[in-house]
C-alpha cells in the first residue's frame, strides 16, 4: 500500500514511517501542509495519514477540504492532538474517514489505516460476505459455517459482520467499540473481550479450527484457515 | 492611650491627598458623568415645559383682559349710539351722565365734544391730544382726579361734527400684568431650582444604581471572583442588568474554577504516576543487566504512560463537559435503547464474572441532552459497579421517570461508600479507602457528576445495603 504521511513532528513521523514500512507499506512523508497538499493532489495514494496542526500555512483541515473539493477521495485518517468531541466531528465533517487522537498506540494506527483502504475498495452494497467457509447473508441476516447455520444475537451479528468486512486485518477493541456499538469512549472493563469470546463460542468452538484470532497488544483478526 | 500605629497617619495623608486631587478633577469628571447628562436633560425638559406653560398663561390672560375691555367699550358705544339715534344730543349727554353716575368701579371714560372741541359731557378735563383719526383705538396715559392712569379708548365720529370718546381705565390690567410677570419670574426661579434638585436626584439615583455594578466589576477585574452585584429586589431594568451580570460572573468563576482544578489535578495527580514511570526507567537504566529486564521495564513504563494518558484524557473531558460547550449539541432522544445497549454490553461481562445483571426500564423515556455523554456517564457507573461487585453479587440498572425527573440508578452489592466519604468521591481523583487496590483513574464518578450537572441534573449516592446505589437524576423532556 502507498501511504502519504503528513506530520510535522520528526520523531513521530519517523516512528510511524518505520512501523508502516515494517508492515510492508510504501510511505511518502511531508512535514508541512503545503508539501502534503502538493503530494496528495499530484500522486496516487491508498491512504493519507494527516496531522491537523501543520506548519506552512495549510493545516490539516484546509488540506483535506482542498483535496475533497478537487474530487479526490483518497481515504484520510486524521492523527491529531485535538481530542475534543467537537474537534473530532469537525475532522469527520471536513471529509476525514477516521480520527485517531495522540498519543496513540502504533498497532491501533496500523489497524485503522489498513481498515480504511479496505473500506474504500469495497464500496457499493454487498449482500453476502464470505470468508473461508464462513458465509454471511446480509439480506436474510443469517450466518453459516461449513453449511451449518449459526444462531447469533443482533449485536453478535454486527460484530461478526464488522470482523468479516475487515477479514485478514487487525481490528482493535476501540475500532469494534466505535464500529459496532458506536461508543466513543474507553470503558475500563474488558467489555469487548467478553463479547468476542461469546462470538467465538458460536463461530469457532463447534468447528475444528478457529477463525477469530487474538493479536497480542493489538486486538483481533478474523481470517480463513491457512490464510 | 496607646500611640497609633505609624502606618495609619500615612495612609490618612494619602487619603486626603487623593481626595484633593479628586476634587480638582471634579468639573471634568462631572461633565463626563452620564448621570449628570441625564439630569441636565431632565432639568432642561422640565424647565422648558414649565416656561412654555407660563408663557401661554401669561399671553392668554393678557389677551383675555384686552378682549374684555374692547368688548365692554364696544357694547357701551353701541348703547350710546342707540340713545343718539333715538333722542339726539340731549339724550346722549343724559345717558353719559347717568352711566358715569352708575359706574361703581370708576373705570369708565367718556368724552363728548362738539365740532369746536368744546366739552359737552364726560369725565375727562379736555380732549386728549393725539387722538385725531376717527373710529380708531388708542391706548394713552390720562390724568383723572390728579391721578395718572392708563386708558384704552375708542374715538367715534358722530354726525354734525360731534366726537365721542368711549374708553376704560386699564391701569388695573397693567397692574395685574405686572403681578403676573413677577409671579412668573418667581416661577421660573422655582422651576430652575426644582429642575436642578430633580437633576441632582436623578444623578444620584443613577449613580447609586451603577456604583454597585462598577464596584463589583472592578473587584472582579482585580481578581476577587466571589463578588456579585446586589439586587434591589424591585425586578426593574437595573435588577435585570444585575442578574445578567451575575450570571456572567457565575459562569466566569466556574470556568476559572475548572481551569484551577485542572491545573491542580495536573500538578498533583499526574505527577505521581509520571514520577513512578520515571523512577522505573531510571532504575532499569541503572540496574537492569539483561535485555529481558530492560524490555520488562520499558513495557511497564509504557503501561504507566497509557495510564497517565487515560487520566489526562479524563481530566480534559471533564473540563470540556464543565465548560458547557457541548450544550449546543443537545437534542431530544429516547434513553431506553441507549440503556438497553449498555445493559447488553455490560450484562455479558457481569454474566461472565458470575454476577446477576438486572435491567429494568419503561418502554420509552425521552430526554433532552447529549446522548454520548449520558452513555458515558452510565457506562462509568456500570464500570464501577462491576469493579466493586463481590462474587455472585447483583448489579441493577434501573430507569424510571418520576414526574419530570428521569432517574437512572446503578446498584451493586460491593463494599459501598461510607456516608462520610460519599460527598468526596465525586471530587476529582478522590478514591475511597476500599478503591485503593483496584485500578482506575478515580475520575469515573467525577465525570458522571459533570455530565449530570451539564444537564441541570444531579448525581446522588445512597446506601444499597449492602453496596452502593448511584443515581443520575436528569430533567426529562417535555412532550
Amino acid at each position: 500500500m502507498r501511504i502519504l504521511l503528513v506530520e510535522d513532528d520528526k520523531d513521530v513521523a519517523g516512528f510511524i514511517a518505520k512501523g508502516l514500512r515494517e508492515a510492508g507499506h510504501v510511505v511518502e512523508h511531508a512535514d508541512n501542509g503545503r508539501d502534503g497538499l502538493f503530494l496528495a493532489a499530484s500522486e496516487n495514494f491508498d491512504a493519507i495519514i494527516l496531522d491537523r496542526m501543520l506548519p506552512g500555512g495549510v493545516d490539516g483541515l484546509r488540506l483535506l477540504e482542498t483535496l475533497r473539493s478537487q474530487d479526490n477521495h483518497t481515504p484520510v485518517l486524521f492523527l491529531s492532538a485535538l481530542a475534543q468531541v467537537d474537534d473530532r466531528i469537525r475532522g469527520l465533517k471536513a471529509g476525514g474517514d477516521d480520527y485517531l487522537t495522540k498519543p496513540f498506540v502504533f498497532a491501533e494506527l496500523l489497524a485503522r489505516v489498513e481498515a480504511l483502504t479496505r473500506r474504500s475498495r469495497n464500496e457499493g452494497p454487498q449482500t453476502k460476505l464470505v470468508v473461508g467457509d464462513l458465509e454471511m447473508d446480509l439480506l436474510a441476516r443469517n450466518v453459516r459455517r461449513a453449511g451449518q447455520k449459526i444462531d447469533l444475537q443482533p449485536r453478535e451479528f454486527r460484530l461478526l459482520e464488522y470482523m468479516m468486512r475487515h477479514a485478514g486485518q487487525v481490528v482493535t477493541r476501540t475500532m469494534l467499540l466505535e464500529g459496532v456499538w458506536d461508543y466513543h469512549f474507553d470503558p475500563q472493563t474488558n467489555v469487548i473481550d467478553v463479547h468476542v469470546s461469546r462470538l467465538r463460542q458460536k463461530v469457532d468452538k463447534p468447528f475444528a479450527s478457529a477463525m477469530i484470532h487474538t493479536i497480542r497488544n493489538a486486538g483481533y483478526m478474523l481470517r480463513a484457515e491457512g490464510a | 492611650m496607646p500611640a497609633p500605629p505609624p502606618a495609619l497617619p500615612r495612609a490618612r495623608r494619602i487619603g486626603i491627598a487623593s481626595g484633593h486631587a479628586g476634587r480638582l478633577r471634579w468639573p471634568r469628571g462631572l461633565l463626563r458623568s452620564a448621570g449628570l447628562r441625564f439630569a441636565g436633560l431632565y432639568a432642561a425638559l422640565f424647565g422648558l415645559s414649565a416656561l412654555a406653560l407660563v408663557l401661554f398663561l401669561w399671553w392668554d390672560t393678557a389677551a383675555l383682559l384686552d378682549r374684555q375691555v374692547d368688548a365692554a367699550i364696544r357694547a357701551d358705544a353701541q348703547g350710546l349710539n342707540e340713545r343718539w339715534e333715538s333722542g339726539g344730543l340731549p339724550a346722549l349727554i343724559l345717558t353719559i351722565r347717568e352711566r358715569l353716575a352708575e359706574n361703581i368701579d370708576d373705570d369708565a371714560i367718556y368724552m363728548l365734544v362738539d365740532n369746536t372741541g368744546r366739552r359737552l359731557a364726560g369725565n375727562l378735563d379736555r380732549w386728549p391730544p393725539g387722538i385725531t383719526t376717527d373710529d380708531d383705538w388708542y391706548e394713552m396715559p390720562i390724568v383723572r382726579d390728579r391721578v395718572r392712569s392708563l386708558a384704552r379708548v375708542h374715538n367715534f365720529a358722530l354726525p354734525g361734527g360731534f366726537h365721542l370718546l368711549v374708553g376704560r381705565d386699564v391701569e388695573a390690567r397693567v397692574k395685574l400684568r405686572r403681578i403676573l410677570t413677577d409671579a412668573m419670574l418667581w416661577a421660573v426661579l422655582v422651576v430652575a431650582g426644582l429642575g436642578g434638585l430633580g437633576a441632582f436626584l436623578v444623578r444620584s439615583v443613577l449613580r447609586g444604581m451603577l456604583a454597585d455594578i462598577s464596584r463589583t466589576t472592578a473587584a472582579i477585574g482585580a481578581g476577587d471572583l466571589t463578588r456579585r452585584v446586589r439586587l434591589s429586589g424591585r425586578g426593574d431594568e437595573f435588577d435585570r442588568l444585575a442578574e445578567t451580570i451575575n450570571d456572567m460572573l457565575e459562569r466566569i468563576s466556574r470556568l476559572m474554577e475548572g481551569v484551577r482544578a485542572v491545573s491542580n489535578a495536573i500538578a498533583h495527580d499526574l505527577r505521581t504516576p509520571i514520577t513512578r514511570a520515571r523512577t522505573r526507567l531510571e532504575d532499569a537504566l541503572a540496574h537492569a543487566d539483561a535485555a529481558a529486564d530492560l524490555r520488562a521495564a520499558i513495557e511497564r513504563a509504557e503501561a504507566d504512560l497509557d495510564g497517565i494518558v487515560a487520566v489526562f484524557q479524563a481530566i480534559l473531558r471533564i473540563a470540556e463537559i464543565e465548560a458547557g460547550a457541548r450544550r449546543s449539541a443537545f437534542s431530544p432522544f429516547d434513553l431506553v435503547p441507549v440503556l438497553g445497549d449498555l445493559a447488553e454490553l455490560y450484562g455479558a461481562v457481569a454474566e461472565e464474572r458470575g454476577l446477576t445483571f438486572i435491567f429494568r426500564s419503561p418502554a420509552a423515556l425521552m430526554l433532552f441532552g447529549d446522548r454520548d455523554m449520558i452513555q458515558q456517564a452510565v457506562a462509568n457507573l456500570l464500570d464501577n459497579a462491576l469493579k466493586f461487585s463481590p462474587p455472585q453479587g447483583e448489579i441493577r440498572l434501573l430507569a424510571e421517570s418520576q414526574g419530570r425527573i428521569v432517574r437512572i440508578t446503578v446498584t451493586d452489592q460491593g463494599p459501598g461508600i461510607p456516608e462520610a466519604e460519599r460527598a468526596r468521591v465525586t471530587e476529582r481523583f478522590y478514591r475511597g479507602e476500599s478503591a485503593r487496590t483496584t485500578p482506575g483513574s478515580g475520575l469515573g464518578l467525577a465525570l458522571a457528576l459533570a455530565v449530570a450537572q451539564l444537564h441541570d441534573g444531579t448525581l446522588t449516592l445512597t446506601d444499597n445495603a449492602p453496596g452502593l446505589a448511584a443515581t443520575l437524576n436528569l430533567p426529562g423532556q417535555e412532550d
